[in-house]
């Protein structure tokens, strides 16, 4: 990048004072404004990154310094049979639940949404809403006023006009009701988002398709959405279950803040938040996070083969 | 939330209260985010004059006016200027980022752990400790040494009781437990449609987090055993420990226990609200139990496992200061701390019991104080010397960790017992030999 920028004025011609004036000015503007992001992602990014990789070759207790080397051991505690694999079963449980459902409301909200004539900015922005709201407040909200398990929690309130008894929603784990109040929480936090995504993409697809389609005997709106639709959503629905899918595996506030360290529903950063913070153990901690982002790394581009993403249409 | 009492000294293994620290944010956290533990911010700098700046820490407690008292302590103190930074939310977190850091506290208030001190992050405070030493219980100097060397001054000593309410027991002809039966008959019979028998924590009192985990020791204690033996074996596979797993799980599934309450264990709310006739919480509430309810309430220990086995028991908890290794001036710290947890015998009394319940750890001043002479208070003194059960430094949140996830699996999930704590004992062991092996 440094030297593009500093190349373009280089090729006009000019006298030689002027163009190494010039080059310095640019080089220094270039700096000036690239140089505090680039010092506060190194500092901030690069530099913790390539310290936990380091760190997890470690033995950290109560330190973050390296130093007693233990080879690849943390990385084989945690990858024998235990808690920090007991967390990705959560976590696959977990996404098998909400990326398919997300997913799919999302797309169905956006498909309504295209429909409607008459106040759609209304609709766009009240679908929309929700993600603006913290998964913290979002799930207190859930946990002490929708799914108490309380006579006065709004769930229970519900439930009772039907002579059904109070239910103690998050403490209950057979059935697991649990995950109603988890995968509710993040459904109304996320639709809207991926609703908006969606719309784009729907605003995307010419209207000759469709007048063609009709021409050539597409008789239903199932035929349209199943010929025409979805197969032009294609760039949008790739990306759109990547980004769910890389967030489920980042799961943690409505965990953390509803469940907290329960061994039965604790996902791989709320396990290893608890190795690091809580035992103080950064060693075993930084091995888990780099496993994880190395599963991460390896889905997105097992995706991106699987489903062209980012590729050119 | 913010009125939650946060007390027990064993909660620091666990994690704190609403911890709002990582916001989730949907796409911009998709791509970034390394993970460090380098924050911790802190209130540094400055100073008067010549006297040294003390940074203190505290987490925060839940009753009305504790913050103002500790900040007057600290604006009283005549030898250096003090800064009190009082930490609402998830305060072990911090602390343990702040102790890793260069800008963490200089005094601030936790329980040693064995790790903290092998890893010289503490200092040893015998020589300010060394003159009033028989003046603290063994409870406590058990729980304040590790290798040798005491490692905290107990500020507050900290118990649980289990409060019944006495107009609803002998409306349904309950007395209250003394063994474990009992105490799940008794909450058998007290339940109705709309209280709970009785009330242990929204985890069903063993996983630890915010927290919870209130009975994680009770389990063991009851039967006569503990977390680590006298000679640092884990003490929580016999025979006895699983059949109060069995009973546990028992009372779990009586569903005569309030589950999904909007606050934790810690807090009264529950019990002075009428949604549950029993419930084991802090002294520190007692205050505000007879605020609520008057003296429509009586204390029990948690209930010896049978007649012929076990015996009661609560915790001994609270919190103690401590002195970074990395203050800024060792001596000050400690002098200051002398001064405040040590000397002055005013400050702890005031601290201890004016606001909620604690039991001041000097027993000079224990033995004086006129709020622990009579009714529930003087009975709840006399569990705590009776029954406490000290906490061990050697018990690391590792280990507290393992064996909660056994106990979270055995009594919530239904887990297999036997299974379920071998795991834990496998995971312990490991730990006792990194630490004594």
């Amino acid at each position: 990048m440094a030297t593009s920028g500093a190349l373009a004025p280089a090729t006009r011609p000019a006298p030689a004072e002027r163009r190494r004036r010039g080059l310095a000015g640019v080089t220094g503007a270039f700096w000036l404004f690239v140089g505090p992001f680039l010092l506060g992602l190194v500092i901030f990014v690069y530099v913790p990154i390539i310290w936990s990789v380091v760190l997890s070759f470690s033995r950290a207790q109560n330190t973050v310094t390296p130093g007693d080397w233990v080879g690849i051991q943390n990385y084989i505690d945690l990858l024998t049979p235990g808690p920090f694999l007991d967390s990705l079963v959560t976590f696959t449980i977990f996404a098998a639940f909400i990326v398919p459902l997300t997913f799919a409301l999302s797309l169905g909200l956006a498909l309504l949404l295209n429909q409607v004539t008459i106040l759609r900015a209304f609709f766009r922005s009240v679908f929309f809403l929700p993600t603006a709201c913290s998964y913290v407040v979002a799930s207190l909200v859930w946990k002490l006023s929708i799914f108490n398990g309380v006579r006065f929690g709004l769930a229970n309130k519900v439930i009772g006009i039907f002579g059904i008894e109070n239910i103690p929603w998050l403490a209950t784990t057979d059935p697991p009701w649990y995950w109603l109040v988890i995968v509710t929480v993040r459904l109304w936090l996320q639709i809207g988002f991926y609703m908006i995504l969606f719309l784009a993409g729907l605003q995307r697809i010419s209207p000759e398709l469709y007048e063609a389609a009709a021409v050539d005997g597409a008789r239903n709106a199932w035929q349209t959405f199943r010929y025409i639709t979805f197969p032009q959503l294609r760039a949008t629905s790739v990306a759109v279950l990547l980004l769910l899918l890389i967030n489920a595996y980042q799961a943690f506030d409505e965990f953390f803040n509803l469940l907290g360290n329960s061994s039965f529903a604790r996902p791989p950063l709320v396990y290893l938040y608890y190795t690091a913070q809580g035992n103080q153990d950064y060693g075993h901690g930084t091995a888990g996070a780099v496993i994880l982002a190395l599963l991460i790394m390896i889905v997105t581009l097992a995706q991106g083969r699987i489903f062209g993403f980012g590729r050119a249409e | 939330m913010s009125s939650s009492v946060f007390s027990r000294r064993r909660l620091l293994a666990g994690l704190g209260l609403t911890a709002a620290a990582v916001g989730g944010s949907a796409l911009v956290s998709a791509c970034g985010g390394g993970s460090s533990g380098l924050s911790g911010d802190s209130g540094n700098g400055g100073g008067g004059g010549d006297k040294p700046t003390i940074n203190q820490w505290y987490h925060q407690y839940g009753e009305a006016g504790t913050q103002q008292a500790v900040e007057r302590y600290a604006k009283e103190y005549p030898d250096a200027v003090v800064k009190v930074q009082w930490t609402p939310g998830d305060y072990t977190s911090k602390l343990n980022s702040g102790l890793l850091s260069s800008s963490g506290p200089d005094v601030f208030e936790s329980g040693p752990n064995i790790d903290q001190v092998r890893s010289g992050q503490v200092v040893a405070l015998d020589d300010i400790i060394a003159d009033v030493k028989d003046d603290y219980t063994e409870a406590d100097l058990k729980s304040s040494t590790v290798d040798g060397k005491i490692y905290q001054i107990k500020m507050v000593d900290d118990m649980g009781v289990l409060y019944y309410r006495k107009s609803v027991l002998e409306k349904a002809g309950v007395t209250p437990p003394t063994t474990i039966d009992e105490l799940i008959e008794a909450s058998k019979a007290l339940s109705s449609k709309d209280q709970k028998g009785l009330f242990i924590g929204n985890d069903a009192g063993v996983t630890p987090s915010f927290g919870g985990g209130s009975l994680l020791g009770q389990i063991l204690w009851c039967v006569g055993s503990d977390y680590l033996t006298s000679d640092n074996k884990p003490g929580f596979t016999t025979p006895e420990v699983k059949q109060s797993f069995a009973k546990m799980r028992e009372l779990f599934e009586s569903k005569s226990i309030l589950l999904g309450a909007p606050t934790d264990w810690w807090d009264p709310s529950s019990f002075t609200q009428g949604l549950a006739a029993m419930q084991w919480c802090g002294l520190w509430a007692m205050p505000g139990i007879q605020k609520a309810i008057g003296d429509d309430f009586g204390v029990v220990a948690w209930p010896a496992f049978s007649s012929s086995v076990g015996k009661p028991s609560t915790f001994a908890g609270g919190w103690g200061a401590m002195v970074s290794a990395k203050a800024k001036d060792v001596e000050a710290a400690k002098a200051f701390v002398k001064w405040l947890w040590i000397d002055n015998a005013a400050a702890q009394e005031d601290f201890n019991l004016s606001y909620g319940f604690h039991i001041p750890p000097r027993r000079s001043l224990a033995a004086k104080a006129e709020k622990l002479q009579s009714g529930p208070a003087a009975d709840a003194l006399k569990i705590f010397n009776d029954y406490a059960v000290a906490g061990n430094p050697a018990w690391t949140p590792k280990m507290n960790n393992a064996y909660a996830d056994a106990a979270t699996a055995i009594v919530r999930k239904g887990g297999d017992i036997d299974s379920n704590l071998a795991e834990a004992e496998k995971a312990v062991n490991t730990e006792l030999d990194r630490l004594f092996g």
